[in-house]
């Protein structure tokens, strides 16, 4: 895997940086997806290619579409126009459940956990094709006894990964906010996705627990899934994406490699902001007052 | 003032015919709210169909009982499909509005005039329980001091709590599989469900048919146990009776509907029996000042309701339910 990975990096090396530029090895592809909420075009995506292999980051302003855009992929959401494709195969109008059996898993910018179900339970959910799940053999238990064993020992070797082994007893209602994030993380797992889409991973997540999610994200990729993700933490983006792109109204606005994007004024402009570079304690907070005063003034003027 | 009756009127409602039909009637319910997370308000609606299947098969169209069974099984599988098919893709209340209205309908459909050549209007239909009562091996009455059932009434017993049973056995060999998980992962969020590739339509779709079977099937056991089928007695204090029976139960657990329905008619009945013997005769316990004989059959609806309410407080989860799930309810 370790060299397919190189190659996809690679591979990513030569890609120009700008908005919607085509991939050497896309594993999603879009065309002119729109979708309007009212008067509002909330996505509006020219073209958009994600490359196989590797870590892509979305990311943008509050109301920039990234999480609609999400939707409209996973089929959890209809646009009102466009096409796109997973491996080749078109999604327009397929139904959520089947997107996520082609191997296209995503999760929640808000965890969705399933409270009053264990851990293991919420595990042994995720497995597909599971002969216990269809009504006529869900009676007899020797139908589906063996492949229930077998998807629990997988689940068990994820939550052990994950650090969950200790809850797996728990109910998952009675997780803290970053062990759910795991826990749906392991969950979209056991569908083993090719390309699973993670919405906001940090969001809500101690700094010391980030460290370790931010590895599993890593180690995703280093078992050859695809990685997407929405993310607000410049640290996050910075550390482990391959590749970023950068959404503002709708619209894709800048592409690239985290330090070419980090370096696009247009970016910092619309998103970053003046000061994302420094550390919030190192800005001299004199200046900070003199340039408010100044702008107050300024408001005051007749 | 008898204690005797008490106990005698209490327990042989909490075994009798009555208690089966909203035990079926309520594990029907406990598939559809308890496990699946759907808001069936109309079980009568589901129990018109099934007792109205029969009877209808066997006296308008003249079929053989038997053949009248299949037909009140089927009539509530279309009941659940023609329901589900245009609400279970919305969001949970239009399934609660969809069936309460349908029961309604129903109701007053089968009780309508115009249709009397059918469904016998309001006096509803009888002569179709033959064949059931042919079948009964008892040929005498049972009277044991605490209970007492008479001969047809300790058939229908034999006959209900052997499906009761029999539906116990089922919903926990479902209950426990994969596909059980799954409902009640769809009760917890569906979104969940579906974005782990479950065809979460699907699965609401047989969870309300199933538990539909289960309210026809109480259907048909309510009109076969009294030999009548008739309209009115499917109103919507039906369903609600039923709900009252899962909730002190407990919902999503096996044996919740059963003993609330136990328990349910078992204070009724020795609730009403209590008050009637209290205010009656010519020297009333409880004085024709405080409370009369007609008031007293009303009584036991607001002790009941007390009951239920302390219930909800002190034990939010029913009898059997696991308190911790309560517990993790504030998401």
């Amino acid at each position: 895997m370790a060299a397919d990975l190189s190659a996809a990096r690679a591979a990513l090396e030569g890609v120009p940086s700008e908005p919607g530029v085509p991939k050497p090895d896309p594993i999603v592809k879009g065309d002119n997806i729109t979708r309007t909420f009212g008067g509002l075009k909330a996505v509006d995506v020219e073209h958009i290619e994600i490359q196989r292999g590797v870590i892509t980051a979305l990311i943008g302003p509050n109301g920039a579409g990234k999480t609609t855009l999400f939707n409209l992929l996973t089929g959890f959401d209809e646009p009102d126009d466009g096409t796109w494709a997973f491996n080749g195969t078109a999604l327009g109008k397929v139904p959520a459940y089947k997107v996520a059996r082609l191997g296209m898993v995503r999760t929640f910018q808000l965890t969705k956990v399933l409270s009053k179900l264990t851990v293991i339970e919420n595990m042994r959910l995720g497995a597909k094709g599971q002969r216990g799940e269809k009504f006529l053999s869900a009676a007899f238990k020797s139908l589906w006894g063996a492949q229930e064993k077998a998807n629990t020992d997988r689940a068990d070797a994820l939550l052990e990964r994950f650090k969950l082994d200790a809850k797996r007893e728990d109910f998952a209602g009675s997780l803290s906010g970053g062990q759910r994030k795991l826990l749906e993380m392991a969950r979209a797992l056991m569908v083993d996705p090719e390309l699973i889409m993670l919405d906001e991973p940090m969001a809500g997540v101690n700094p010391a627990l980030k460290q370790s999610l931010l590895g599993h994200v890593k180690s995703l990729r280093d078992e050859g899934r695809t990685v997407l993700f929405v993310e607000h933490d410049m640290d996050m983006v910075r550390d482990i994406s391959d590749w970023v792109i950068v959404m503002a109204q709708g619209q894709i606005v800048a592409e690239g490699t985290p330090q070419s994007v980090m370096a696009d004024q247009r970016v910092i402009d619309a998103y970053l902001g003046a000061h994302h570079d420094s550390d919030i304690t190192e800005i001299d907070i004199a200046d900070l007052e003199k340039a408010a005063e100044a702008e107050l003034d300024e408001g005051t003027k007749p | 003032m008898d204690f005797a009756v008490v106990i005698d009127a209490a327990f042989s409602a909490a075994l009798g015919p009555q208690a089966i039909v909203f035990a079926l009637a309520a594990i029907g319910l406990n598939v559809h709210f308890g496990y699946t997370g759907l808001l069936n308000f109309g079980q009568a609606g589901f129990m018109a169909v099934g007792g109205f299947g029969l009877a209808v098969s066997v006296v308008t169209w003249d079929l053989p009982f038997w053949v009248g069974l299949i037909v009140a099984m089927l009539a509530t599988i279309v009941l659940a499909l023609v329901l589900g098919v245009p609400t279970l893709r919305l969001r949970a209340d239009y399934l609660a509005i969809a069936t309460i209205a349908s029961s309604e309908i129903l109701r007053l459909v089968l009780g309508a005039v115009e249709f009397k050549g059918t469904f016998g209007g309001s006096n509803g239909l009888t002569g179709f329980a033959r064949t059931y009562k042919n079948l009964n091996p008892y040929g005498d009455g049972v009277d044991i001091g605490v209970v007492s059932f008479s001969k047809d009434d300790l058939w229908s017993i034999t006959v209900g709590w052997t499906l009761v049973a029999l539906g116990c056995v089922l919903i926990w060999t479902l209950m426990r599989s994969p596909w059980g998980r799954v409902l009640r992962s769809i009760r917890e969020d569906e979104d969940a469900v579906r974005s782990l590739g479950k065809n979460v339509f699907a699965y609401k779709m047989q969870a309300l048919v199933l538990g539909g079977v289960f309210g026809g099937l109480a259907g048909v056991f309510h009109v076969l146990k009294q030999a009548s089928a008739v309209p009115t007695d499917f109103n919507t204090t039906f369903t609600f009776y039923a709900y009252a029976a899962l909730l002190m139960g407990g919902a999503a657990r096996v044996l919740g509907p059963v003993i609330g329905s136990i328990l349910f008619w078992f204070l009724i009945a020795g609730l009403g029996s209590f008050f009637s013997q209290a205010t009656g005769g010519t020297d009333p316990l409880i004085p024709a000042s405080i409370m009369t004989d007609t008031q007293a059959s009303l009584v036991r609806f607001i002790v009941l309701g007390l009951g239920l309410m302390l219930l909800m407080i002190l034990r939010p989860q029913g009898i059997f339910g696991d308190r911790r799930e309560i517990a993790i309810d504030g998401r």
